[in-house]
């Protein structure tokens, strides 16, 4: 606005050209102002993550030098005065066998909800289960944890469980049915129906983007539709996909509440899905708040801190791919 | 289904599949029916939730369940949730906007990736760790407060935020911000007063997304704003304030048909907010692309 004021009153009389140097202050200024502003957010951010990462390991530091990396390969857990004695290796066991069993179901499913949806659904359909599926995602994991025990265990309990026991009993996890639904095998249907539309809304947008000449060349050549899918589209965005279901593996990794709703908080390594266990987010989640002792906190955190790696680890990989493959995978 | 004979080629039998083709076809329209079906079982386990919430919760819901405190209602819990939310969103907001600027206005390719990452990385914190985190920092050697809750969710809605404005930033029309060069007008004017007012409506959204997801996360509340007396209402943001998800969280612990009727009637309350809230901030974004496309 100013600089159109000095315009008009061109040529210049000296009021006229302080106002204007006045304008081009204020301009300077504003420009460095802003900038500086947007500037300070985007470090604040990155000072946040790391001081995240400093508290994690600050508050593990006395179990960190009291157990060392045999905190990894023990699973005595015994608080309390006379022992305080920790380890974690069993959770680190849960916590994989729930997230690998969560990819294991989880992610065929949400590929095949993909496909459903960029493929074959018809666009009506398209505009409704697109956002239903999300909308799964929008479920806070306190109530599909408190639903997964009244509703989701005693079911599993009663009806998947025996089936999958006198099916596959043979081979040693499915073992026999346990007292309560409470159980790995619980844990990761909830941790299934958490992934589900992670995976499922990145393979999507992915298999839209697919180049339309590709299929319909495929199709012109005598191609069925499975055929299409198989030749074509998941051969050109398997890394993409594979990025989506690490996401979806590090949201399985990182979930505390629902876990620790459902697990049953046991402490042994059991070959059996159908026994109980713990994840290092739900052994937290269990026991922070009522903590025995220091030694004991700071185990806590020392699974936090093994978490938190884990967590970095699989995200980084996750865009590494995606980025190496030139496709954002940052978003749900 | 006779078409090929050990004859050979036989012109009069009808054109159907057969051998190789048959199996073929048969295949991909298995392959079909089964992605229908995953798609029809992820919208049913939605609609069993929602359906078992509903059913179950509305039993508890009354006027005086929704204004009283414990034993007979979760007043103080509503409150605690929106004072705990909104104090995050006045914080996260702004926060949120100006690295979404600082992306799209400003960086390099070498700080826009770093920035990203960042955000992906915040946005992949399991929020548990934010818990720990908030602990070691306001509330270890202290005591919790509802603001400690209020800054872990800022951390959860950042990335959220940012991410969604920078998406709407970039779909303003370079001609808006061209007309604006054209005129002289210094950058930071244009910016604040053509920019983000033609992406409000995208802002506006992902603050929306943002508060559904933080109104029900529940790890960091642990440590952060769990002690706390669920029948006294609390205002004051410097004490534990009473929460919805903690509450649900912890009556879902106890082995008691009453407590699961509250929890239940807790989720019915919370599930609609984050429903409607999504819904919403859908339907809102819709319009605006529409408006700024147009």
């Amino acid at each position: 606005m100013d600089a159109v004021a000095g315009s008009a009153a061109a040529p210049t009389s000296p009021p006229v050209r302080r106002r204007r140097a006045r304008g081009k202050r204020i301009d300077a200024a504003g420009n460095a102002i802003l900038f500086g502003v947007c500037l300070l957010a985007a470090l604040l951010a990155m000072a946040v993550l790391g001081l995240v990462a400093y508290e994690v390991i600050h508050g593990a530091q006395p179990a960190m030098s009291k157990f060392g990396l045999g905190f990894l390969t023990s699973s005595e857990w015994k608080p309390g005065e006379q022992f305080d004695l920790f380890g974690a290796e069993s959770l680190l066991f849960g916590t994989l066998v729930s997230s690998f069993f969560a990819l294991l179901l989880g992610a065929p499913i949400a590929i095949s909800i993909a496909l459903y949806l960029s493929l074959m659904a018809p666009k009506g359909v398209r505009g409704v289960v697109g956002p239903l599926v999300e909308l799964l995602a929008a479920i806070p994991s306190v109530i599909l944890g408190f639903w997964g025990i009244l509703i989701l265990a005693p079911f599993a309990h009663e009806h998947f469980e025996p089936f999958l026991h006198s099916v596959f009993g043979f081979i040693p996890i499915f073992g026999k049915p346990e007292t309560t639904g409470s159980s790995i095998f619980t844990a990761s249907l909830i941790l299934t129906i958490m992934v589900i539309p992670i995976i499922a809304s990145i393979s999507r947008d992915l298999f839209m983007a697919v180049p339309r000449e590709l299929q319909d060349g495929a199709s012109a050549l005598g191609a069925t539709r499975f055929e299409v899918v198989r030749g074509i589209i998941l051969p050109t965005t398997a890394s993409g996909v594979a990025a989506a279901s690490l996401l979806g593996l590090g949201r399985a990794l990182g979930e505390a509440i629902a876990v620790a709703q459902v697990i049953g908080a046991g402490s042994k390594i059991e070959t059996s899905i159908f026994k109980t266990g713990d994840t290092l987010a739900a052994r937290i989640a269990n026991q922070f708040p009522g903590a025995l002792s220091e030694l004991h906190k700071s185990s806590l955190f020392y699974c936090g801190a093994i978490l938190l790696v884990i967590g970095i680890i699989s995200n980084l990989v996750a865009s590494w791919i995606g980025r190496r493959f030139s496709y954002d995978t940052g978003m749900l | 289904m006779i078409s090929r004979t050990s004859s050979g080629f036989d012109p009069t039998a009808p054109l159907t599949p057969s051998g190789n083709l048959r199996r073929r076809q048969l295949l991909s329209s298995v392959a079909e029916w089964g992605g229908t079906a995953a798609a029809a079982l992820a919208v049913g386990v939605l609609g069993i939730v929602v359906f078992t919430i509903v059913s179950r919760g509305a039993k508890a819901i009354n006027l005086d369940f929704l204004l009283q405190g414990a034993p007979s209602g979760i007043g103080p819990e509503l409150v605690g949730t929106g004072i705990i939310v909104a104090i995050a969103t006045v914080i996260a907001a702004p926060f949120g906007v100006l690295i979404a600027l600082f992306l799209t206005e400003y960086a390099g390719n070498r700080a826009a990736t770093a920035v990203r990452m960042t955000m992906d990385l915040m946005n992949g914190l399991p929020s548990i760790i934010i818990g720990l985190f908030i602990f070691g920092l306001l509330v270890n050697h202290r005591k919790q407060t509802g603001f400690a809750a209020s800054i872990a969710l800022v951390i959860i809605m950042i990335p959220l935020i940012a991410r969604g404005t920078q998406e709407v930033l970039r779909l303003v029309p370079a001609s808006l911000r061209e007309a604006a060069d054209a005129l002289g007008v210094a950058r930071w004017r244009t910016i604040l007063t053509v920019v983000l007012p033609s992406a409000l409506g995208g802002i506006v959204t992902a603050t929306i997304l943002s508060v559904a997801r933080a109104a029900g996360e529940t790890a960091p509340l642990i440590f952060a704003s769990s002690v706390f007396d669920p029948s006294r209402f609390s205002l004051n943001p410097f004490e534990a304030l009473p929460n919805v998800p903690v509450r649900i969280y912890s009556l879902s612990e106890e082995a008691n048909p009453e407590g699961f009727t509250e929890a239940w009637g807790l989720s019915l309350v919370l599930i609609s907010f984050i429903l409607f809230a999504s819904l919403g901030a859908r339907a809102l974004l819709e319009r605006s692309k529409r408006k700024m496309s147009a």
